[in-house]
């Protein structure tokens, strides 16, 4: 989240969309409430009415996999009613940028397509620049090849008739939502959305997102308290996941994995710092070598030294152009290229796409190890459904782990708020924490490769000290995470003792003289002690339910990032009634002279952009200081699939053709066609389905647990009376889903939540299935995973499967089941 | 100091984390359950389900609505379970708190007749014959905690506290909410001391939501 969750109460519209979260982050809705209790108006957008749109003020549904047509034609309305914040729109977004002669856009396709190679030449996007290659500017916003303009341009065609076509949603709803929410671009108002899996589970995920930053950005929501693009994250400890670098692509901080071509430290380094020539522009990466070199420091100790790259070159590095995402370790896995597997606290042959294919990749490896609390589908797989154990040669090893309470640590919740957790009972039998666990595994294997091995420098040579008295250590973990200064160092005239904690990442160095294992942590544990177990009860004085002293947030307890949006080009809040930083300045003659930021911890210190005589500040700064322009991007010229977001249907789609272009797909999809084998417009599978998650249960982990299979027994499939008029189903009977991948057996709930669509003259019918069931759990397995039925198809830039939406089928089981 | 819930009804969104905080509180067994078609579970109160969110979907006036009901007993301030029971070693009343207690002599009383006495359907028995039922988390109460339910509402649904300050609590709401829902009502105010507040007619929440027959 770029706000948090109790800054949900400050918001004058919140919009719900590929999100449920009173079901499925039901304490976010205790600041949701509050928000209502000041007349907030709640929108929920949903193929299905969900306990969220039971609460809402406006709930309208659309057809999943539409979210784009729907938010373009919001972006239309805006521009067609100049409903944007005209202020921030011209000085804080790159809406003024002019796009060299080489970009275009025909026919659901951007320039520089190559077809072959299903990727587009990003060159052709760029900006078009001065001697100093900073973008050139319009700043009356009338030449044609102004970001502005180009917006325009390329939404023109999501009108409301068109998007109404594509969405199924009535012109009346997509109106009533698009007053209601662009109403928050007069600059003293802020509206939020809250997202979730509803729109990153898509072929075209990001882009998803994308739009609504673009919104988000016109109606100058960014920085403002209730404003902002707010990512529920789906488990409690994923944003603290992704911040050390779960995914494959990034080193801890967010830094960029090193590739083939960067052959040295130097080279790696320089391709990861941007350059930037205008004076305003803070250009927070340029500092990208100090957070690398810290990192790579905490990696190796002394072992890392000047003359040996930091240790640079024991680095895995992935091959140029290659993806190394979930998928393609399953694919390695097909073709017998991976041979043993760590299923490491996640359970695959139950919650990725294609399931039956995933428990076909296991049985080719030779060893598993399974890391969780409980026996999952993934650990039993070889004598799941189907499964003939005898022909199995897979060694699958169990390896019990400890619960979240049974550990010390810390998670980092969507809000970006890290906090330390106690242990509660010590772990059960024989379990252990994670952390125990990795650190027998890396004394064993240091200790095997000091013999010997291939390449065992890197092994060798890490630093690996975390336990006391021989047990895991979580807090000489945050340390190192935090970071040290490894000799002396003067700073502002104070001297920093060599083995002391580095207050802030101000201070990492690029030339060994501190580590720090994520930078954006540093300031986490400091000399002054854990940061992240603070439990202060003052809310500071601007009163928006900050709390600085509870816990501690990335960056350096910043709360609301891109705060310096929140403000005006002198400084003072845009919104007075929930002030999130503001300029207290020393004023003479018209211009400041001094000053400083009161308020949440302010992004990127220096001055506002203007004096109060209205004079340009030459030590003003742009607001987005993590983008080399220092401005938010409402062109994005840098992402894979396109610098604007455009509808295409997904992988799998009721109807024959895209309504907006003769592009039916993401061009750059990727699916696997062999054992994806999608369905387009086929009367076999004539059904949009989608997945979800329910309050009761939480992903496949709760399935044994008595109080919550009480709740909710049994898998189902929610569809609308008409259609089980159609099919002639009662609500409660069993009865099966499939597709070319699967098949399902589930409880009808028949409901009026779902109601069919009307696509032109085409009627198309949506249902919904929860994935937190497999065969495992309950005992006797007639309680299937959803996920045997979802394709392998992924977003082009997250991999991230397109869970939400497929087709299937449905009909009677001949026979009812007994309960 | 007489106590006494106020349950908001329109700031529920049926988590059902008060049905399992009650089980949990009370060392409750989970029930076997099937999947009738809908996401209310379990069906119904029983001798081991004190608290249940009865989920309704209702269309009112052309709309859809989804209505949540936080069930349980209404510790009435003249129970009707207590009048019919006579016995006193099996059902009493709470001086201090007005919760209405119940006991294992319960056991000793006629089950069909004290259900049916009470108008909301309460009450149930086990097989022993013991009647069991919401106890006001009447042991926390008393050490000035709040019962299990409403300590762990995240919405400003469930509300506990002196019976005064909850009818104060009642009548503001009602106030409000009735700008938005002209139906809005609260249920038998005067005769119960767990107040529950409803956007629409009770019926259309649960057969025995209300006392008497709506009009």
């Amino acid at each position: 989240m770029t706000n948090h969750w109790i800054d949900l109460k400050n918001s004058d519209c919140i919009l719900v969309m590929g999100a449920n979260p009173a079901e499925n982050h039901p304490i976010s809705f205790k600041y949701v409430m509050q928000a209502k209790d000041n007349g907030t108006r709640l929108i929920c957008v949903d193929p299905r009415y969900t306990r969220t749109a039971a609460v809402a003020d406006i709930y309208t549904p659309l057809r999943s996999g539409t979210d784009i047509a729907f938010l373009g034609g919001m972006i239309k309305y805006i521009l067609d009613n100049e409903l944007y914040q005209k202020t921030y729109v011209a000085n804080y977004t790159n809406a003024q940028f002019i796009v060299n002669e080489q970009y275009g856009f025909k026919d659901g396709l951007f320039a520089g397509f190559d077809p072959e190679a299903k990727r587009y030449d990003r060159t052709k996007w760029a900006f078009e620049t001065d001697t100093k290659g900073v973008p050139k500017r319009d700043v009356t916003l009338q030449h044609s090849r102004c970001v502005l303009q180009l917006l325009k341009a390329h939404y023109a065609r999501y009108d409301l008739k068109t998007v109404s076509k594509i969405t199924g949603t009535s012109q009346k709803s997509l109106l009533e939502v698009y007053k209601a929410f662009t109403a928050t671009g007069t600059s003293s108002l802020a509206g939020t959305v809250m997202y979730a899996m509803g729109w990153t589970q898509h072929s075209k995920g990001v882009q998803n997102i994308r739009a609504m930053s673009i919104i988000q950005l016109l109606l100058g929501n960014m920085g403002l308290a209730g404003g902002g693009i707010n990512a529920l994250r789906g488990e409690s400890n994923v944003q603290g996941s992704t911040d050390h670098a779960l995914l494959f692509g990034s080193w801890p901080g967010y830094l960029k994995v090193p590739r083939d071509s960067d052959k040295s430290l130097a080279i790696y380094n320089r391709k990861n710092t941007p350059e930037s020539n205008d004076p305003h522009s803070v250009n927070w990466w340029k500092n990208y070598a100090k957070y690398s070199v810290s990192f790579l420091k905490s990696m190796f100790g002394e072992n890392a030294t000047a003359d040996n790259d930091f240790g640079y070159e024991w680095m895995p590095k992935c091959k140029d152009g290659r993806s190394y995402s979930w998928w393609r370790l399953f694919e390695a896995m097909w073709h017998g290229r991976i041979k043993g597997f760590f299923a490491w606290g996640m359970n695959p042959a139950a919650s990725c796409g294609n399931v039956n294919i995933i428990r076909e990749c296991l049985t080719r490896l030779d060893w598993m190890v399974h890391v969780n609390i409980f026996d999952t589908e993934t650990s039993a797989f070889w004598h799941g459904p189907e499964m003939k154990p005898e022909e199995i040669k897979t060694e699958v090893f169990s390896l019990p782990a400890c619960t979240w309470v049974e550990k010390e640590g810390s998670i980092t919740n969507s809000g970006r708020w890290m906090q330390w957790r106690y242990i509660g009972p010590k772990p059960l039998g024989q379990s252990k924490s994670d952390g125990h666990i990795l650190l027998e595994l890396g004394a064993k294997l240091k200790a095997l490769y000091a013999e010997g091995g291939k390449f065992a420098e890197p092994i060798r040579n890490l630093k690996w000290d975390y336990t006391t008295d021989g047990e895991f250590d979580p807090h000489k973990v945050a340390k190192e995470i935090n970071g040290y200064f490894l000799e002396d160092v003067t700073i502002d005239g104070k001297i920093h003792k060599k083995g002391s904690l580095v207050p802030s990442f101000v201070h990492l160095h690029d030339n060994g003289r501190t580590s720090s294992g994520n930078w954006l942590y540093c300031n986490s544990y400091t000399e002054a002690g854990n940061q992240s177990a603070r439990q202060g009860q003052r809310d500071a004085p601007n009163n928006i339910g900050n709390y600085p002293e509870f816990a501690w947030s990335w960056p350096l307890n910043r709360r609301i990032i891109y705060n310096r949006a929140a403000v005006d080009l002198k400084g003072q809040p845009w919104d007075s009634r929930h002030w999130v930083v503001r300029f207290d300045g020393q004023v003479n003659d018209g211009k400041y002279v001094g000053g400083n930021w009161a308020g949440d911890v302010i992004d990127g210190g220096g001055m506002p952009l203007q004096h109060p005589d209205g004079s340009e500040n030459d030590n003003g700064r742009y607001p987005f200081i993590m983008r080399p322009q220092g401005v938010g991007q409402i062109y994005g010229p840098r992402l894979l699939d396109g610098p604007f977001p455009e509808h295409y249907e997904p992988l799998e789609s009721p109807i024959a053709e895209n309504f907006i272009s003769s592009q039916r797909r993401n061009p750059l999809l990727r699916y696997a066609k062999k054992v994806d084998l999608p369905a387009q417009a086929d009367s076999r599978f004539p059904i949009v389905c989608t997945t979800y998650r329910i309050t009761e249960h939480w992903q496949t982990v709760t399935r044994s647990i008595p109080w919550n299979l009480e709740l909710q027994p049994r898998v189902f499939v929610e569809m609308s009376h008409e259609l089980a008029d159609m099919k002639k189903i009662k609500t409660g009977e069993r009865v099966l889903v499939e597709n070319s991948r699967g098949k399902l057996e589930c409880t009808a709930v028949v409901t009026h939540r779902f109601k069919p669509m009307k696509i032109v003259d085409q009627t198309v019918h949506q249902i919904g299935i929860p994935w937190h069931f497999g065969w495992r759990w309950p005992a006797g397995g007639s309680e299937g995973s959803v996920n045997v039925l979802v394709a392998a198809a992924v977003d082009p830039v997250s991999e991230i499967p397109e869970y939400k939406a497929f087709m299937v089928n449905l009909s009677k089981i001949s026979q009812r089941m007994k309960p | 100091m007489s106590k006494g819930f106020f349950i908001d009804t329109t700031r529920c969104i049926a988590c059902k984390a008060c049905q399992v905080a009650c089980k949990q509180w009370h060392n409750l067994p989970a029930e076997k359950t099937t999947n009738h078609g809908n996401y209310q579970n379990p069906p119904d109160f029983s001798h081991i389900t004190y608290k249940l969110v009865r989920m309704n979907e209702e269309i009112i006036d052309g709309k859809l609505n989804w209505l949540f009901f936080p069930d349980q007993c209404r510790h009435c301030l003249i129970p009707p379970c207590l009048l019919w029971a006579q016995n006193s070693d099996a059902i009493y009343q709470d001086e201090d708190t007005g919760a209405v207690v119940y006991t294992s002599e319960t056991r000793n009383l006629k089950a069909e007749d004290i259900i049916g006495a009470c108008p909301y359907d309460v009450p149930r028995r086990d097989s022993s014959g013991m009647l069991n039922k919401c106890t006001m988390c009447n042991d926390r109460v008393k050490l000035g905690m709040e019962p299990a339910c409403v300590k762990t509402c995240p919405t400003g649904t469930l509300n506990f506290g002196d019976l005064e300050h909850m009818h104060e609590l009642a009548n503001e709401r009602f106030e409000k909410v009735r700008l938005t829902y002209p139906d809005a009502r609260l249920l038998d105010p005067d005769d119960v001391r767990v107040i529950f507040l409803t956007a629409f007619a009770a019926d259309k929440y649960h057969k025995y939501a209300k006392r008497w027959k709506s009009r």
